[in-house]
């Protein structure tokens, strides 16, 4: 072969870039963390549709991150101007709307995502020894990313927000001695402020971001320690070939990147469907009084949260008030939430999958569903003393779900798991 | 051998070392906490919220009886109603179906403790904020409101969380809200003026 040909050069290009990468290996650990991450992290072949969620919520977190510092470049954190920073960024700014409509339906896509990634986990027993720890850091992420959209909702300083922000901040005051004093702390003031606005905007853009990213990395972490759970919810370690891999594994590079970008293109279709031609999605996303500037002497005629909180609003608004106090309904709010972590040592069956459970778990999982549903839709709509009274009804299947596992699982008639995942090669 | 044993071998002090270790630990920490004390407080009210959260004043002498006006002091709405003889006379049949009727365990000064909850009784002056969740209560005071049944006897009624409220602002029972709605501190400077916010001396 003679010197410039296409060959050549490209062996020439390419002893160059293997020569740059030593460079930088023998001084941080580029291709150790590529091969640990990617190109040599195992995962389970039997991987199906609830794989997806995982990587769209990463998708998600980097979008709402990049949008939102697109955002503070145009916002203005005060109580004066917050509202018309906003409609600004709508009119005026090239493309503020795009946007900002991508931040908004963002929020609402990253808790659609997170709560099929969580189901995915109760599905199959993903939260099962040795992924307790993997499980916690995700319920740390599911708090901070609860406060995360809560403190954002006030931003815009809409109607809604403001009200909003009162109701959840008024939270804290029902605890007995110090409530009020906190809740004053919380606010910086006696009422909602521009003081308040602006130490949710810190809190929002900076504070919690912060941890949401530290969270995901030790997530990740643990997750790369402890390798995935499948849905036949086997160790795929047990069963090592001579190269010291899982035989049922593959690497996820390229294998799982490929299929996840299968997953990003219909998820992205779908987002844009939203963005494009419902980013308020009927008052779901955005909430209509929101389009009101924030009026303290005016509650909007009917206050509910975003989608998102309202299984737990509708369990806040069922427990009755007594003793003096509303602080039960609070409590029972934060024990919906808090619940999660404890599944891990609640889930007392000695098989992870609900492919080998028998149909007393199925049930139960299925009645929590219905409940979780049926909540998130009483927390949208008007009081009335039946919506109620099936609140209560369903704020009891809700726990029952958690409190009665110990006793579910553990006489549950499950099936023997096999040795090696079921899985048809296509 | 562990690196704690071989220095143990080699003649170190072990239990200095677990002293100084204790000793650094707990000094370290008690500098954080101070250090976390300023950071903590900035979040308190400022200087300028409290004084921009001073009494106000407000003239009633315009209120016509059976009429609410709005007023604000500290970012709440203050709601004053001029309360007609009737309105007064409902307070009593409402009794029974009230949580608290007599405020034993709500919040109202000493001298708004009361049926009337006032000084006046013809003078109504509450915090519009739900004792829920902080929600402005709407009024309703006609009774039997289509919205709120044919046993309406007129009152506060809460839209966000359904709490109900009768004419001096006590809280029925069955509603979410616990308490009472609060009574501010506030005087009469004269016959007609009232000072919210403050209940002693001048403004």
């Amino acid at each position: 072969m003679t010197m410039g040909s296409p060959q050549n050069v490209y062996d020439q290009a390419e002893t160059k870039v293997n020569a740059f990468v030593a460079w930088i290996d023998a001084r941080f650990p580029l291709t150790k963390l590529w091969k640990e991450h990617a190109a040599e992290y195992y995962a389970p072949k039997n991987f199906n549709f609830w794989y997806y969620f995982g990587g769209l919520a990463m998708v998600v977190l980097a979008l709402q991150i990049i949008t939102g510092i697109f955002l503070t470049m145009n916002y203005k954190p005060s109580a004066a101007e917050a509202f018309a920073s906003v409609e600004y960024i709508m009119r005026d700014v090239e493309w503020g709307w795009l946007i900002r409509y991508m931040h908004s339906t963002g929020a609402s896509a990253f808790f659609i995502v997170v709560y099929l990634h969580m189901f995915r986990a109760m599905l199959y027993g993903s939260y099962k020894a040795p992924r307790e720890l993997l499980w916690i850091f995700g319920m740390l992420i599911f708090l901070c990313l609860m406060a995360e959209a809560f403190m954002g909702y006030l931003l815009p300083w809409g109607n809604m927000s403001y009200w909003g922000a009162q109701v959840i901040v008024s939270l804290f005051g029902t605890i007995p001695y110090i409530g009020n004093a906190l809740v004053e702390w919380i606010r910086g003031d006696y009422y909602i402020s521009d003081i308040t606005l602006n130490r949710f905007f810190a809190l929002h853009v900076i504070a919690l971001p912060l941890a949401l990213v530290f969270l995901v990395i030790a997530h990740i972490m643990a997750l790369h320690e402890v390798g995935s759970n499948n849905p036949d919810g086997i160790e795929i370690k047990k069963n090592k070939g001579p190269d010291g891999h899982p035989l049922d594994g593959i690497p996820f590079h390229p294998y799982y990147t490929i299929k996840d970008i299968v997953g990003l293109i219909v998820f992205i279709a779908l987002f844009s469907l939203v963005l494009f031609f419902a980013p308020d999605m009927g008052g779901y996303f955005l909430e209509h009084a929101n389009f009101d500037p924030a009026n303290a002497l005016q509650t909007p005629a009917h206050i509910a949260p975003v989608w998102y909180f309202t299984p737990y609003y509708a369990m806040l608004r069922a427990v009755p008030s007594f003793l003096g106090t509303q602080v039960w309904g609070v409590l029972v709010m934060g024990a919906a939430v808090v619940v999660f972590a404890f599944l891990p040592w609640l889930d007392k069956s000695n098989v992870k999958s609900i492919r080998y459970r028998g149909w007393l778990y199925k049930a139960f999982l299925a009645a929590f569903a219905v409940a979780f549903v049926v909540l998130g839709y009483l927390g949208m709509q008007q009081p009335t003393p039946t919506g109620t009274l099936v609140a209560r009804i369903f704020t009891i299947v809700y726990f029952a779900f958690f409190l009665l596992m110990p006793w579910y699982t553990r006489i549950d008639a499950t099936k023997p798991v096999p040795e090696r995942v079921t899985y048809d090669a296509h | 051998m562990s690196l704690e044993a071989k220095a143990l071998d080699e003649g170190v002090d072990g239990g200095r070392r677990h002293f100084l270790l204790v000793a650094t630990t707990v000094t370290g920490l008690a500098g954080a906490a101070f250090t976390a004390v300023p950071f903590l407080s900035s979040w308190k009210p400022s200087a300028r919220a409290q004084a921009l959260g001073a009494p106000v004043e407000v003239d009633i002498s315009k209120l016509e009886p059976g009429a609410i006006v709005k007023v604000e002091w500290r970012g709440q709405a203050i709601y004053i109603v001029h309360r007609t003889p009737e309105m007064l006379a409902s307070l009593d049949s409402v009794a029974g179906k009230l949580l608290d009727p007599n405020s034993d365990s709500s919040d109202q000064p000493d001298y708004a403790k009361n049926e009337a909850r006032a000084v006046k009784p013809e003078y109504l002056v509450l915090v519009g904020v739900c004792t829920h969740l902080g929600c402005a209560p709407l009024n309703r005071f006609e009774p039997a409101d289509a919205e709120l049944g044919a046993d309406w006897p007129g009152g506060f009624y809460c839209p966000c969380h359904g709490s109900r409220f009768d004419l001096s602002g006590r809280v029925f029972k069955d509603v979410p809200a616990p308490k009472n709605l609060r009574v501010p501190p506030y005087q009469f400077i004269a016959d007609t003026r009232l000072l919210i916010g403050s209940d002693t001396g001048a403004a």
